[in-house]
């Protein structure tokens, strides 16, 4: 299942940053984070809880760059 | 500017204001005696009003084992200055560096904000007339089968069927065609469209998440995930420059002043050993300033998100700046004959030999075809333009493979290709044109032949042209005509190459045969009108579908969808790609240069920190500046 977020972020290395983060957290299969359309692409894995997964990446995104926001 | 950005121009013009008095003491140029560590304090607020989100950002990192971002960087450069007592560069780096993100931020939103401008096809509302009243409601909300108003200067919301007026649609924001299309009762309309002149009535065919503006918008926006080589390499390069940076720095600042104090060579340059260290941590600063690698990082996507947004203007969807890389290197198009270099509608082009006026015999013909929808009999019934009255028509029987025989005002009306003329036993005569040719014979006498060919488009001669000049080597056309057809047009409109005869299962191994020549720097585009060829689409290097407005399963199967039928797009598709790729070449190289060259005047202490953060913040603004220039595509 693919979902997309919009998200809020300062600059493109720090995008990049979140879409690693993103990427690492269990339960998510594939991720891209756009900086051009402030737009966080998820494709979670099969059977995985796309509201409890979220929570997860937005803390793991947290943690690499503190300023960020994702729109749940 | 958004409140986050003025907030940050305040606290930038605050500390610059309080900066410059202290800078000018500080130096001895305006004459004082305040102590040192008065002059410390007092920097401090310029100070920490501009950077202290940059020392908390820093700080939080650090705590999430995240180091090495620019807020660590700028925070150690800055805080080692003022330590070695340069408060003055030290608040002037962070000032600058402020100053510049100020102005990336700025830049990003206005070339996002015009991007977005530029495929301002989202409709807001729809109107629905009820009980005589017009009510404007959620396109979202309004069914399959709903009849909705579009009023002269509204943009059509959703795709449907006009079933009351007529108007001119303007189609440039899905097309890139400035003429207007004028249109009528049971005409098709896209959304996106907006409407010129007349009131419409509308009657809805999709909802409106699949009508055709809400798909291209999804299409643009989804193409930005589909990275290009030059952003991985970018993303790539940023993770491993900044520790590497960080690292030289370290050594910089440690290394040289050891070897000097080991060997002592040279060491009477300097004041003293205090003097010595403080000269290599100074540099080590410097190189700090430069290691951000903002600049690129955020100006390749940039350039390809703009490049994006420009073509997509011009009615060229591309669906990934993957796409558009491989689109500059395009050496060799492959075009599927039908529906692009030719209308895929078949007209009467010549009649032969014939002893009754052409349009008697034209009249003849098409009252014997009426009864059929075989494409050649359409266009014999549009050539004679006129009322087709069926009543004359009797006797009709279709001789598959041959043509038709009826009896057409009491004569015997024989109309098919050569086997029917022995049939019939007329002696026919041959063409030399090329074309499919129809013979018609009355009443058993031989009586002329119509030529019918499929119309070269307008514009087909001069694209591939076109294509020649933006450095196309080989341009190869696929027909199922047979030889003498398809060399005619080939050489009509300027084909390097043609295979005539192609089976439709036939166009995957032509394509194939020709892939094997294509490499990395000479790339094979494909060009069919996206129906029926969604397995060739996908096995060329870049799939081409054209005149896709409407047409779901070409927009689906290929990888740069243009959305009238005009082959001129094909190079203008070329030619922006070309510009992109440039602009980001040029960015890489300008940015990577510029940086190289101040690490090593750093190094070498020719360089300062002033020279540091100039440098680095004016690259960055030309690097933003240049990409936006991918966005210009409207004289290309």
């Amino acid at each position: 299942m693919k979902k997309t977020y919009k998200v809020e972020v300062d600059c493109a290395a720090c995008a990049n940053l979140m879409e690693e983060a993103a990427k690492k957290t269990p339960g998510v299969k594939d991720c891209t984070v756009s900086f051009m359309t402030l737009k966080m692409k998820v494709e979670f894995d099969e059977g995985a809880d796309p509201d409890a997964v979220m929570k997860d990446v937005y803390a793991n995104c947290k943690k690499v760059e503190d300023e960020c926001e994702i729109y749940l | 500017m958004n409140k986050k950005q003025k907030k940050l121009l305040y606290r930038i013009i605050a500390a610059a204001v309080l900066f410059v008095p202290l800078y000018l003491i500080s130096e001895g140029i305006v004459p004082n005696d305040i102590p040192r560590w008065a002059v410390f304090l007092f920097f401090l607020i310029p100070y920490l009003l501009v950077g202290h989100d940059i020392l908390r950002k820093a700080f939080k990192g650090i705590m999430n084992r995240q180091v090495f971002d620019e807020n660590f960087l700028m925070t150690v450069a800055t805080l080692g200055a003022i330590v070695m007592g340069e408060y003055g560069e030290g608040v002037a780096v962070m000032l600058l560096y402020q100053v510049g993100e100020l102005f990336q931020s700025c830049a990003v939103e206005k070339s996002r904000r015009s991007i977005t401008g530029l495929m301002d096809i989202r409709p807001d509302y729809a109107n629905i007339e009820t009980d005589g009243q017009l009510e404007q409601v959620d396109p979202d909300d309004v069914e399959i089968g709903s009849v909705i108003v579009v009023r002269p200067g509204e943009k059509v919301p959703i795709d449907g069927v006009i079933v009351e007026g007529s108007s001119a649609l303007d189609t440039s924001a899905l097309t890139g065609e400035s003429m207007p299309r004028s249109v009528e009762v049971n005409d098709d309309v896209f959304s996106g469209a907006v409407n010129l002149t007349g009131l419409l009535k509308i009657r809805t065919t999709s909802e409106f998440g699949e009508s055709t503006a809400s798909r291209i918008l999804e299409l643009v926006e989804e193409a930005v995930s589909n990275k290009s080589r030059s952003e991985n390499f970018i993303s790539k390069f940023a993770r491993v420059y900044t520790p590497i940076v960080c690292y030289l720095a370290l050594a910089l600042a440690v290394l040289p002043p050891l070897f000097i104090m080991i060997t002592k060579t040279g060491l009477s340059n300097y004041a003293g050993i205090g003097a010595l260290w403080r000269e290599w941590l100074l540099r080590a600063c410097t190189f700090l300033v430069i290691s951000c690698p903002c600049a690129i990082v955020i100006s390749i996507p940039l350039s390809f998100f703009a490049g994006i947004g420009g073509a997509s203007s011009q009615g060229i969807l591309i669906k990934g700046s993957n796409y558009l890389e491989t689109m500059s290197n395009v050496r060799t198009v492959v075009f599927d004959k039908t529906g692009t270099i030719t209308k895929g509608n078949f007209a009467v082009t010549a009649v032969h030999h014939s002893p009754i006026p052409e349009d008697k015999l034209l009249e003849y013909a098409a009252h014997a075809e009426c009864n059929s929808s075989h494409p050649i009999s359409r266009s014999l019934q549009e050539a004679y333009g006129k009322h087709i009255d069926r009543s004359r028509v009797t006797n009709v029987s279709e001789i598959s493979g041959e043509g038709i025989i009826a009896e057409v005002d009491g004569m015997k009306a024989a109309i098919g290709n050569e086997k029917l003329m022995e049939r019939v036993g007329a002696g026919y005569q041959e063409c030399h044109h090329a074309g499919t040719i129809v013979h018609v014979a009355l009443d058993g006498a031989y009586c002329g032949h119509i030529v019918i060919t499929d119309e070269i488009k307008d514009t087909s001669k001069e694209a591939i042209a076109a294509l020649k000049k933006a450095g196309v080597e080989k341009t190869v056309m696929l027909t199922g005509d047979a030889e003498k057809v398809a060399k005619a047009v080939a050489d009509e409109v300027g084909m390097t190459e043609y295979r005539s005869q192609c089976l439709p299962a036939d166009k995957v191994n032509r394509v194939e045969e020709l892939l094997a020549d294509s490499s990395e720097r000479s790339r094979l585009a494909f060009v069919g009108d996206g129906i029926n060829d969604a397995p060739v689409l996908a096995r060329a290097d870049i799939g081409i579908a054209m005149g896709a407005l409407g047409s779901d399963a070409a927009i689906e199967a290929a990888d740069i969808v243009l959305m009238d039928d005009d082959p001129l797009k094909i190079a203008k598709a070329i030619r922006i790609s070309r510009k992109c790729l440039r602009i980001v070449k040029q960015n890489i190289v300008f940015s990577l240069g510029v940086k190289i060259l101040c690490l090593i005047l750093a190094a070498l202490g020719i360089a300062n920190m002033w020279i540091a953060v100039i440098a680095d913040v004016g690259v960055m603004i030309l690097a933003v500046l240049n990409a936006i220039r991918c966005l210009n595509t409207k004289n290309m």
